[in-house]
């Protein structure tokens, strides 16, 4: 049995191509001039320029964190090139200018961006390496009053919002890999949902790592004001290389009151061979204000790729009655690391959490959850229900838990609850008992042990997921 | 029941195999034909369970010696999944729950997995939605069992109906109960029985492992088989089983050589 499975798993990554169009890449190494070029790169205002250099000089002083359960070499982050962009053949006014062979790339994914854009409904900011390329739907997002851009045309546009919210959920100094991000963050999405609008659709950004050894530093901004309610879906893909490729993006949210901002991840970035070697190594930090009083912010996650992940998508409730949720799936197999889970600051009164984490661990790959549940004095009445399961497929895999919970106010009730399963002989027994193969039986297995996490995802997304973690697995089990 | 131009489904010769190293089976001859139903009784420890299990193709045993023909076919040859398409049914001792996988969603799989294999036109969830609750009113069977996780929560009666749901559903040519009356009651056992006696017909055969005769009460053998330390020690017809559960497994022991004698 084990021999059919191993061969099932060791399939090669679908998306491992390389695109050929010319890039302007910045020389290799980080310092201010670096950071000075990419903001004249990017005509940016003097406040972002020094936004920039003190998240620098904050970097500087930093250590890279070292208690996460993960293991790689040190980064030399003077081998890595931060800014890398398509050149365009000249200013792009439609989809139909873009370059040929970018759009191609894109079908290889399954992404036809018109198609499926015009047929789910779904506003794609496409992000190819560092820059927007194009943007579809922005106009009728437009007519009720929606701003759904690059992070770098809303510097452009609406420079008094990013300057108002830009690095107020995520300081420039919070961590090591968010002040390296705001130091050298190239581009990224911004989402501007106004005053009592409700988003009409789900808006999507693809984003995906393209030029050989340039580190993705991407930066999204989500606001939803009093009222408003959003939606957002970003998946990932990444060509196959040998070389390991940091991405260290920051993604902040802000929901004003009665606002709800729903934020879904597919992240399916190359996980390195079946050897371990090679894939991303995926920094990122994830945060959502839930500001005013009755806001929502609900985090979605399906991590299935990278060689290292490292991220924690969190909630700060701080208005009262407010929010938070957190809904993961992490699959590892291979030599596939994973150290995720999320934080839940509650200040606010009345403030809710849930957290629902399924970590999924093959071959010889190790997952960890590690969250934290903090209710502070001022949060009478917080509740907070934890649910953390991990399942493990055959028996060279890891799965642990961290779970850290600091009640400062009794008046608080925490709920956290833990549990352990594995996939063995007797369960694929049964199932091939009923004339059902061992890659049907996991992938129903998985699902069903990802249930809760799925039904949170939006329609497509959900498929998509489903497809996804069973062809990451296929034939894990031995 | 015993039928006239039946024709073999079953033919275990010298059948032996062991697990980690230690040897369960140890040489079981047994041939089954089409209409039977045999009971094959023995104490925890004398390889019955295990017997059904390797039928079945159970990977962690390792089989030493012997020959099992099913139909036409080296049962020994096919994997486990090919086993269940040809017809070979194992209602388990002990289902396994499937936390987050609908029930019907499993059997609808399970359903379509065979009828494909058969040639057989396989259903869509509305399609199945019907059948599958006209196979159930035999078991007496809430549809609620319908949207529950496959086995989770189930009570011991329940998991054992949902056994047979899917013997009634799968309509196996050999069935093998395995310890399907332990954990229950007199009526889900009466149930239970009642499903399983709807089930068999002429065409199929059907092997009650079981520790006990009550069982037998309700689905009446033809043959009765006792095993013990891996061997078939005595086969007669249902009055075996009387015999055995007035009188004690260690009448067997003590008296195997002679009670053949008898019987034969």
């Amino acid at each position: 049995m084990s021999a059919v499975l191993q061969s099932l798993v060791n399939q090669p990554y679908k998306h491992g191509f390389v695109t050929k169009i010319e890039s302007d890449v910045a020389p290799k190494g980080l310092n201010e001039d670096i950071i000075r070029l990419i903001s004249a790169k990017k005509n940016e205002p003097e406040w972002l320029l020094s936004f920039r250099l003190e998240a620098y000089q904050k970097w500087l002083t930093m250590k890279e964190p070292e208690w996460q359960n993960v293991h790689y070499p040190k980064i030399d982050f003077q081998a890595i090139s931060y800014y890398s962009a398509p050149k365009p053949k000249k200013k792009l006014a439609s989809m139909d200018e873009v370059d040929p062979e970018l759009l191609r790339t894109f079908e290889k994914l399954g992404v036809p961006m018109h198609e499926r854009a015009a047929l789910a409904g779904v506003a794609v900011d496409v992000i190819f390496d560092s820059v927007s390329v194009a943007t579809t739907y922005k106009q009728k997002l437009a007519e009720v009053g929606i701003i759904f851009c690059s992070i770098s045309e809303a510097v452009h546009n609406h420079p008094e919002l990013i300057q108002r919210y830009l690095g107020t959920v995520v300081p420039v100094g919070d961590n090591y890999f968010a002040a390296l991000n705001s130091a050298v963050f190239t581009d990224g999405s911004f989402c501007f949902i106004p005053k009592g609008v409700k988003c009409p659709m789900d808006l999507s950004t693809y984003f995906r790592i393209n030029t050989e050894g340039s580190g993705q530093f991407e930066r999204t901004l989500i606001i939803a004001e009093e009222d408003a309610t959003v939606s957002y879906l970003e998946g990932c893909t990444a060509p196959r290389f040998d070389t390991n490729q940091l991405h260290a993006a920051v993604v902040e949210l802000v929901a004003l009151d009665n606002a709800d901002i729903k934020y879904s991840t597919v992240q399916n970035w190359y996980a390195g061979d079946e050897n371990g070697i090679g894939g991303i190594y995926n920094f990122v930090t994830k945060r959502g204000l839930a500001k005013g009083k009755n806001s929502r912010i609900s985090w979605t996650q399906v991590e299935t790729g990278s060689a290292i992940t490292w991220k924690y998508p969190s909630c700060i409730l701080r208005g009262d009655n407010s929010v938070g949720e957190f809904y993961s799936v992490a699959v590892t197999n291979n030599y596939q690391q994973a150290d995720t889970g999320t934080k839940m600051i509650h200040l606010g009164k009345n403030t809710r959490s849930t957290i629902v984490s399924k970590g999924i661990s093959a071959g010889h790959s190790n997952s960890s959850y590690r969250g934290l549940v903090r209710i502070s004095p001022t949060a009478e009445g917080a509740r907070n229900y934890s649910q953390c399961d991990s399942m493990l497929i055959g028996d060279q895999c890891g799965a642990h838990t961290f779970p850290y919970i600091q009640v400062h106010n009794n008046s608080a009730i925490v709920e956290h609850e833990a549990s352990t399963s594995k996939i063995g002989e007797d369960q694929l027994f049964y199932f091939s008992q009923r004339g059902i193969d061992a890659e049907e039986a996991v992938s129903m297995i998985i699902n069903g042990f990802c249930k809760d996490v799925f039904q949170q995802l939006p329609m497509e997304f959900a498929v998509e997921a489903t497809k996804l973690l069973s062809f990451k697995l296929e034939g894990s089990v031995g | 029941m015993i039928v006239n131009n039946s024709k073999t489904l079953l033919m275990v010769q010298g059948l032996r195999a062991s697990i980690n190293g230690t040897e369960i089976l140890r040489g079981i001859d047994l041939t089954i034909k089409s209409g039977e139903i045999h009971a094959i009784m023995g104490l925890n420890g004398s390889g019955k369970s295990t017997l059904a299990k390797v039928l079945a193709g159970h990977a962690a045993y390792e089989i030493t010696a012997g020959t099992v023909r099913f139909e036409d076919k080296d049962l020994l040859e096919m994997a486990p999944e090919d086993r269940a398409r040809a017809g070979l049914f194992l209602a388990f001792q002990y289902p396994i729950e499937i936390p987050g996988v609908a029930n019907t969603q499993f059997l609808r799989l399970a359903y379509n997995t065979i009828q494909a294999q058969r040639g057989k036109e396989e259903l869509d969830p509305l399609e199945f939605d019907d059948f599958v609750r006209e196979k159930m009113k035999l078991l007496d069977m809430n549809p609620d069992f319908l949207d529950r996780s496959v086995n989770e929560g189930f009570s011991g009666g329940e998991k054992k109906r949902n056994e047979i749901l899917q013997m009634a559903l799968l309509e196996p040519t050999l069935s093998i109960l395995d310890e399907m009356d332990s954990g229950l009651d007199i009526d889900a056992l009466k149930t239970v029985a009642n499903g399983v006696n709807h089930i068999t017909n002429k065409d199929n055969a059907t092997i009650l492992v079981t520790h006990y005769q009550r069982l037998l009460d309700y689905v009446v053998p033809d043959f009765v088989h006792i095993m013990q330390s891996g061997h078939i020690v005595l086969t007669g017809g249902k009055e075996l089983a009387l015999e055995l559960e007035t009188r004690g497994y260690d009448w067997v022991t003590a008296n195997k050589r002679s009670i053949a004698g008898a019987i034969a």
